[in-house]
C-alpha cells in the first residue's frame, strides 16, 4: 500500500490557534470553568486536553484537572482489528460525579472511540455532562454522535486518512491529508 | 513500552515465553490493575466470551481469582471439579478438553495433578488453554503475579536478589518463578533442606544453599513456599517442628537479613512452620497484596489470550 501525502491541513500556529479558540469556547460555553473537567483519550488526545488546559489557565487564572481514559477495553471491534490493541492505564484522579467532562480527541470520524469513551466513563460515575472536543472532524458519522466543539471541518473521502502530528509524540506540529492507494 | 505483540493463544508456562512477553504481561497487569480499584470493578473487554475453571485438583484461591478475574472482563465462567464430572467415569482430559471446545468455550484454565497435562491439552484443542499449575512442572500465573508484586515495590525485577525457601523439588511455584525472575534478570537463590533440592537445579541459573542464614543475607525478598507435610514430605522432614527451627522465617532470622526484606508467599500460609505468625503479619509482608495483584495479573492473561486467538483466526 502506497500512501501519499495529499495536504497540509495545518500548521504549528493554525493549529494552535484553534484550540485557544476551542479554550475560549468551553470556558464561554460553561460560564467559567467551574466544575470543569477534560479528558484526553489515548494517545493525542491527552497531549490535546494538556494543551487545553494550559490555554485555560491562561484565560481563567484557575487549573482545569485533566484525566486520561484508554478506550481499549471497550471497543466494539476487539474481535475484528486486524493490529492487536496494546492495553495502558486510565489515569483520572478525580471523581467525576457530578462534573462537566469534556472528552478530547484528535480526529473524530465514525464515533465509535467516542461511543467507547462515553461507555468507559460511564462506568467510573455519573457526570453532569459530557461534551466532546475535537481538533478535526473528518465526517463519516457511523453513530448519533456530534462534538461540542472543533478545530477544523476536514471533507475526506473514506481512503483518506488524517494524520495529526503532535510535538509531544511526533516530533513537530501538524494535520495532514493521506491517501493511500492500492 | 516496547512495540511487542502477543501472539500465544495459551500460557502454558514462563518457560515458553520471552522476556519481553513476560513483560507485555505484566504492564497490561498494572493497567488492569486500577479497573481492580474502580467502584464498578467490570470491563466489557470480553462479553460473550466463556472461560472454563477445569481443576484436577482442589484449589480454592487459584480457581476463585481466575473466576474473578473472568466476571471482571464480563466474561461468562463455569467450573468444572473433576471429583463430580464425568472423569470419574473414565473420561480422557483430551476428550474433555473436546468437549469442552464443542460446547464453544473460548478459555479452558486447566489445573492438573500431572505435569505436563495442558502443554498436551492446547495441543489439541483450538480454544486457549491457561495453566492453572501443573503437577511439579509451572504455575506461570502464581509467578507472574509474584514478579508483579516485586515490581510494584521495588520498580523492577532487573538486578533484584530473590531468595526462594522451601520445598523447591516438588514446587511448581518455584520452577516457574525462576524461569520468569531469571529471564528478567533478578539473581536467584533457592535454599531448601538437601532432600528437597532437585538434582540439576543450578543448571537454571540459580545459587543453591542449605544455609538459611546465607540465603537471607542480601536478598531484597524471600519467597517463601508452603511445606506441603500433608503430602510429599512426611519423609524428608519428620518434624515439622524441626523444619520451623531450621528454615522457619522467623523475627530472629529478619534481624540478621536487610532492613525491608520483602516477604511472599504464595499461600495458604501454615503458621508456625515454615513462617512464624508475626512475620506473616509484619509490615514487610505483601502476601496480602499478592492476592489482590493475582487478579490483575489473570485478567491480563485472560484478555492476552483471547486477542491472539482472534487474531490467528482472520
Amino acid at each position: 500500500m502506497v500512501k501519499r501525502q495529499k495536504a497540509q491541513i495545518l500548521d504549528q500556529e493554525t493549529l494552535n490557534r484553534s484550540l485557544l479558540r476551542i479554550a475560549h469556547e468551553i470556558v464561554e460555553h460553561n460560564k467559567g470553568i467551574e466544575n470543569v473537567c477534560l479528558v484526553g483519550i489515548r494517545t493525542r488526545g491527552v497531549f490535546l486536553a494538556k494543551r487545553l488546559a494550559g490555554f485555560i489557565k491562561n484565560i481563567e487564572q484557575k487549573e482545569v484537572p485533566v484525566g486520561i481514559l484508554d478506550i481499549t477495553l471497550y471497543r466494539d471491534d476487539l474481535t475484528l482489528v486486524a493490529s492487536q490493541p496494546v492495553l495502558h492505564k486510565t489515569e483520572i484522579e478525580f471523581d467525576i460525579n457530578d462534573k462537566h467532562i469534556v472528552l478530547v480527541d484528535d480526529v473524530l470520524y465514525t464515533g465509535r472511540t467516542i461511543r467507547a469513551a462515553m461507555d468507559a466513563l460511564i462506568d467510573l460515575g455519573r457526570p453532569r455532562t459530557i461534551q466532546l472536543a475535537v481538533l478535526i472532524d473528518r465526517g463519516h458519522r457511523e453513530l448519533p454522535i456530534r462534538p461540542d466543539y472543533v478545530g477544523k471541518n476536514i471533507p475526506t473521502a473514506r481512503q483518506e486518512t488524517v494524520e495529526v502530528r503532535l510535538v509531544e509524540s511526533d516530533g513537530k506540529d501538524e494535520v495532514v491529508i493521506v491517501e493511500q492507494n492500492g | 513500552m516496547a512495540e511487542v505483540r502477543w501472539n500465544k493463544k495459551d500460557l502454558l508456562g514462563l518457560e515458553y515465553l520471552s522476556k519481553e512477553e513476560i513483560e507485555l504481561i505484566l504492564e497490561t497487569a498494572d493497567s488492569f490493575k486500577e479497573v481492580t480499584t474502580r467502584e464498578i470493578k467490570k470491563v466489557p473487554a470480553l462479553r460473550g466470551k466463556t472461560v472454563v475453571n477445569l481443576f484436577y485438583e482442589p484449589s480454592t484461591r487459584t480457581r476463585v481469582s481466575f473466576e474473578l478475574a473472568a466476571k471482571r472482563l464480563s466474561a461468562d465462567v463455569i467450573n468444572i471439579a473433576t471429583e463430580t464430572s464425568s472423569v470419574r467415569k473414565g473420561e480422557t482430559l483430551i476428550d474433555t478438553g473436546r468437549n469442552i471446545e464443542a460446547l464453544k468455550a473460548d478459555i479452558i484454565v486447566v489445573r492438573h495433578n500431572c505435569s505436563g497435562a495442558p502443554v498436551m491439552l492446547a495441543k489439541h484443542v483450538s480454544i486457549s488453554v491457561v495453566n492453572a499449575g501443573d503437577g511439579w512442572h509451572e504455575h506461570p500465573t502464581q509467578a507472574l503475579l509474584d514478579m508483579f508484586t516485586l515490581k510494584e515495590r521495588l520498580g523492577r525485577i532487573a538486578g533484584i536478589n530473590v531468595t526462594i525457601v522451601g520445598d523447591i523439588a516438588h514446587s511448581r511455584v518455584a520452577r516457574s518463578n525462576i524461569w520468569g525472575l531469571t529471564k528478567l534478570g533478578a539473581n536467584v537463590t533457592v535454599c531448601a533442606p538437601p532432600m528437597l533440592i532437585p538434582a540439576g537445579i543450578e543448571q537454571m541459573n540459580v545459587q543453591v544453599t542449605t544455609d538459611i542464614e546465607e540465603a537471607l543475607g542480601n536478598a531484597d525478598a524471600v519467597n517463601v513456599l508452603r511445606m506441603q507435610f500433608e503430602r510429599d514430605v512426611q519423609s524428608a522432614f519428620p518434624q515439622q517442628i524441626e523444619y520451623f527451627k531450621k528454615y522457619g522465617i522467623t523475627e530472629e532470622r529478619l534481624k540478621r537479613a536487610k532492613k525491608d526484606l520483602i516477604i511472599m508467599h504464595p499461600g495458604p500460609i501454615n503458621r508456625g512452620i515454615e513462617i512464624a505468625s508475626e512475620v506473616a503479619d509484619c509490615s514487610q509482608s505483601v502476601i496480602l497484596d499478592q492476592v489482590t495483584n493475582g487478579i490483575a495479573v489473570r485478567m491480563a492473561v485472560l484478555f492476552l489470550v483471547s486477542q491472539a486467538r482472534d487474531e490467528n483466526q482472520i
